[in-house]
C-alpha cells in the first residue's frame, strides 16, 4: 500500500503529465475542423482523419524542409564533432605553452548565449551575401565549445601509458588520435555526436533570422511559417506539421535514449 | 600499436599504475624522454637542441589541430562581444549603410526607459521561477524514479523525452492546450471547480503559461542529473539514519539533500544559463512573441525584437551587452558563493 501511494501513483502521474501533450498533438492532428472547434471538447475523432497531413504536404514544400534539416544537421554535427575531437586531443596530449588560457577561453565561450551575438553575426553573414544559403545557416555555429569540453574531460581519464606506448612505437599525433584515442573513446564520441545532432536539428533562432525563403527553411523555422499562415484558426494542420517534426526525433530518441541521456547529463557527475 | 591493445593484462597493469598518479598531474610528467629524465647524459646539448626542435614541431601540430575551431569560436563568439560594445555606441538601423555615433545615449535611454525595468522584472521572475521549478520538480521526480519500481526505465525515458524535442514544436502544442476556448486545459480546470484564467490575454497568466511549459520541457534533464547523484549515495547511510530513528523527511533533509549539493550547484549554473538565454527564446517566440502587452518580454527577447523586428541594431546591441554583463555577474556569483557550500563526498 505504501509502495502504491509513494511509488506507483506518483510514477503514473509523472508519465501521464509528460505524455499527455504529445498524445493530444497526435489526436488533434487526425481530427476534422468541426471536431476541433467545438464546445464542449470532443476528446476523440469519429474516425482518424488524414486530411491535415495531406494539407501540410500540399501547401508547403515539406520534403524540402526535411531535406534542409537533414543537410544542416549532418554537415553541422559532422564538422563540429571532428573539430571537437582535434581540439580536445590537442588540449590533452600535445605540449603547448598557453594551453590553460585556451581552455579558459573555450569555457567562457560556453557562457555566451546565441542571442547576445546575433546582431554582429547577422551583419557579417549578410555582408558576405550568405543569407538563404546553407553556408550562412551552418558556418556561424560550427565552432564548438561544448563538444570540446566533454571530449577533453573524457580524454583526461584515458590511461596515459597507452598513448605513451604508441609514442615509443613511433606513432605521430595523427596516428595516435585515430588509432589509439578515438577507438577507446568511441562511446563518448558517439554520445557527443548524438547530443550535437539533437541540438542542430532543433536549432531555431539563427536559421530564423538568416533565412526568409521557404525553400531554405529548416523544420523548426517552417513550423513558424505554418503558424504565421494558419495561426490559431487551423490547429489541426498545425498539429499535423508539429507531429511530422517531432516524430522522427521521438523515434530516434526511443532507440538511443540511454546514450542521449548519458551524454546530456555528463559534466554533472564528471564535474 | 595493435600489439599493445591486444595485451589486456599489460594494459590493465598500466592502467592501475596510472591511477596512482593524481589526476591533475601536468601532462608529460612521467612521459619517457620528458624533461628531467635525460638531462644528465653526456651529450646534453644535442639532446636539448633536439628537444627544442620537437617542441617547435609540437607547437605547430597543436596549432594545426586547434586553429579551425578556435578561429570559428573567435569569429562568431568573441568578435561579436566586442562588436556589440561598438555597435551599442551607434544609432544604426539594421542593414543601413550609415550610422551615427551617439556615445552612451543608448545606455542612457535603456536605463531611463520604464519599459526596461519591466523587462528586467519579467526576466527575474521568469528566471527564478523556471530555474526553481525545474530543479524542485526534477528532484521530486528523481526521488520517485529512484525507488525500485516496475517500469521505471520507461518512465525515465518518458520524463526525459521533451528535453530533446524542438522548442517551437513544444510551444505550439502547449499553446493549443492552453487555448481558452478549444484547448484541453480549461475543461480540466473547470472540472476541479475553478474558473480558468485567460492565458492568452492576461500578461501575468501568459508569463505563468510560458514558465509551466519551460519547466515541463526541462524537468527531465534535472531529474536525470539528480538520479545519477542519488544512485551514488551509499544505502548504508539511509539505513544508519533509520536506525537512529530519523523519519524519511529528516533523512532527506539531513542526508540526501546535502549529498546532492554538487548536482544542485551544477543544475543552478546550467539551467540559469539556458533559461536566461537560448532555450527560452523558442518557447516565447512560438507561444506569445513577448506579449500580451509585453507581459512575456524578457531581456533576451528584447534583443531579438529591437534588432530584427524594429530594426534598431545599435539599441539591440546595447541590450545584448547589458544582458551579457548581467549573465556573467550571475554566473560568477553562483560560482563564488555557492561552490563553497557544496559537499563533495
Amino acid at each position: 500500500m505504501q509502495r502504491l501511494l509513494s511509488g506507483y501513483l506518483p510514477l503514473l502521474l509523472a508519465v501521464v503529465v509528460m505524455m499527455a501533450p504529445l498524445i493530444w498533438m497526435l489526436i488533434s492532428s487526425v481530427k476534422t475542423r468541426p471536431e476541433i472547434f467545438t464546445v464542449p471538447l470532443q476528446w476523440l475523432p469519429e474516425r482518424p482523419y488524414g486530411g491535415n497531413y495531406t494539407e501540410v504536404i500540399e501547401r508547403y514544400p515539406f520534403g524540402r524542409f526535411f531535406l534542409n534539416s537533414v543537410i544542416v544537421t549532418a554537415v553541422g554535427a559532422g564538422v563540429k564533432v571532428l573539430l571537437a575531437m582535434f581540439t580536445a586531443y590537442a588540449l590533452v596530449f600535445i605540449r603547448f605553452p598557453a594551453k590553460k588560457l585556451i581552455f579558459i577561453l573555450i569555457i567562457v565561450a560556453l557562457m555566451v548565449p546565441p542571442q547576445v551575438v546575433i546582431v554582429p553575426n547577422y551583419t557579417l553573414i549578410a555582408d558576405l551575401g550568405w543569407q538563404n544559403t546553407y553556408l550562412g545557416i551552418i558556418v556561424p555555429g560550427l565552432g564548438t565549445a561544448f563538444g570540446t569540453f566533454l571530449l577533453r574531460q573524457q580524454f583526461l581519464t584515458l590511461p596515459r601509458a597507452i598513448v605513451d606506448a604508441a609514442t615509443l612505437d613511433g606513432a605521430g599525433h595523427w596516428r595516435k588520435l585515430w588509432h589509439v584515442v578515438v577507438p577507446i573513446s568511441a562511446p563518448t564520441i558517439a554520445t557527443v555526436a548524438l547530443v550535437t545532432i539533437v541540438s542542430e536539428w532543433n536549432e531555431y533562432l539563427w536559421p530564423l533570422i538568416i533565412v526568409d525563403r521557404p525553400d531554405m527553411m529548416t523544420l523548426p523555422v517552417a513550423l513558424t511559417l505554418m503558424q504565421n499562415a494558419d495561426g490559431t484558426n487551423n490547429w489541426g494542420v498545425l498539429m499535423a506539421g508539429t507531429a511530422m517534426v517531432v516524430l522522427p526525433v521521438l523515434v530516434v530518441f526511443t532507440l538511443l535514449q540511454r546514450h542521449i541521456v548519458a551524454g546530456l547529463t555528463q559534466g554533472a557527475t564528471t564535474g | 600499436m595493435s600489439a599493445v591493445l591486444a595485451e589486456p593484462s599489460r594494459l590493465a597493469t598500466m592502467a592501475l599504475r596510472e591511477t596512482q598518479r593524481p589526476p591533475s598531474a601536468p601532462p608529460g610528467v612521467s612521459r619517457p624522454g620528458g624533461p628531467g629524465t635525460d638531462d644528465a647524459g653526456p651529450d646534453r646539448t644535442a639532446v636539448a637542441r633536439g628537444r627544442r626542435r620537437t617542441r617547435g614541431r609540437e607547437a605547430l601540430i597543436f596549432l594545426a589541430f586547434t586553429i579551425p575551431n578556435l578561429a570559428l569560436i573567435g569569429l562568431f563568439t568573441y568578435r561579436p562581444l566586442f562588436n556589440n560594445v561598438y555597435y551599442s555606441l551607434l544609432q544604426w538601423n539594421l542593414g543601413s549603410p550609415t550610422a551615427r555615433f551617439v556615445g552612451l545615449d543608448n545606455y542612457v535611454n535603456w536605463f531611463t526607459d520604464p519599459h526596461s525595468w519591466n523587462y528586467l522584472r519579467i526576466t527575474v521572475i521568469f528566471t527564478v521561477a523556471t530555474v526553481g521549478g525545474t530543479i524542485a520538480v526534477g528532484l521530486l521526480v528523481a526521488t520517485v524514479l529512484n525507488q525500485r519500481l516496475h517500469g521505471r526505465g520507461f518512465a525515465r525515458a518518458v520524463v526525459f523525452a521533451p528535453y530533446v524535442l524542438s522548442g517551437v514544436a513544444v510551444g505550439l502544442v502547449w499553446m493549443f492546450m492552453f487555448d481558452p476556448q478549444f484547448g484541453v486545459i480549461a475543461p480540466v480546470i473547470r472540472a476541479v471547480g475553478i474558473d480558468p484564467p485567460n492565458w492568452y490575454n492576461q500578461p501575468g497568466w501568459a508569463l505563468a503559461m510560458v514558465i509551466i511549459v519551460y519547466v515541463w520541457k526541462h524537468l527531465g534533464y534535472a531529474a536525470v542529473v539528480y538520479l545519477a547523484g542519488l544512485q551514488i549515495i551509499p544505502r548504508e547511510l539511509h539505513e544508519a539514519a533509520a536506525l537512529d530513528g530519523a523519519g524519511p523527511w529528516r533523512t532527506f533533509r539531513s542526508i540526501t539533500l546535502p549529498l546532492l549539493s554538487p548536482m544542485t550547484f551544477f543544475l543552478l549554473v546550467t539551467v540559469t544559463l539556458s533559461s536566461m538565454s537560448a532555450q527560452s527564446f523558442e518557447l516565447i517566440h512560438s507561444m506569445t512573441r513577448g506579449g500580451p502587452v509585453d507581459g512575456t518580454t524578457t531581456l533576451m527577447y528584447q534583443i531579438y525584437r529591437e534588432g530584427f523586428v524594429a530594426g534598431r541594431a545599435g539599441y539591440s546591441a546595447t541590450v545584448a551587452t547589458i544582458l551579457f554583463v548581467i549573465l556573467l555577474g550571475v554566473t560568477l556569483l553562483q560560482m563564488r558563493f555557492l561552490e563553497r557550500k557544496v559537499h563533495y563526498s
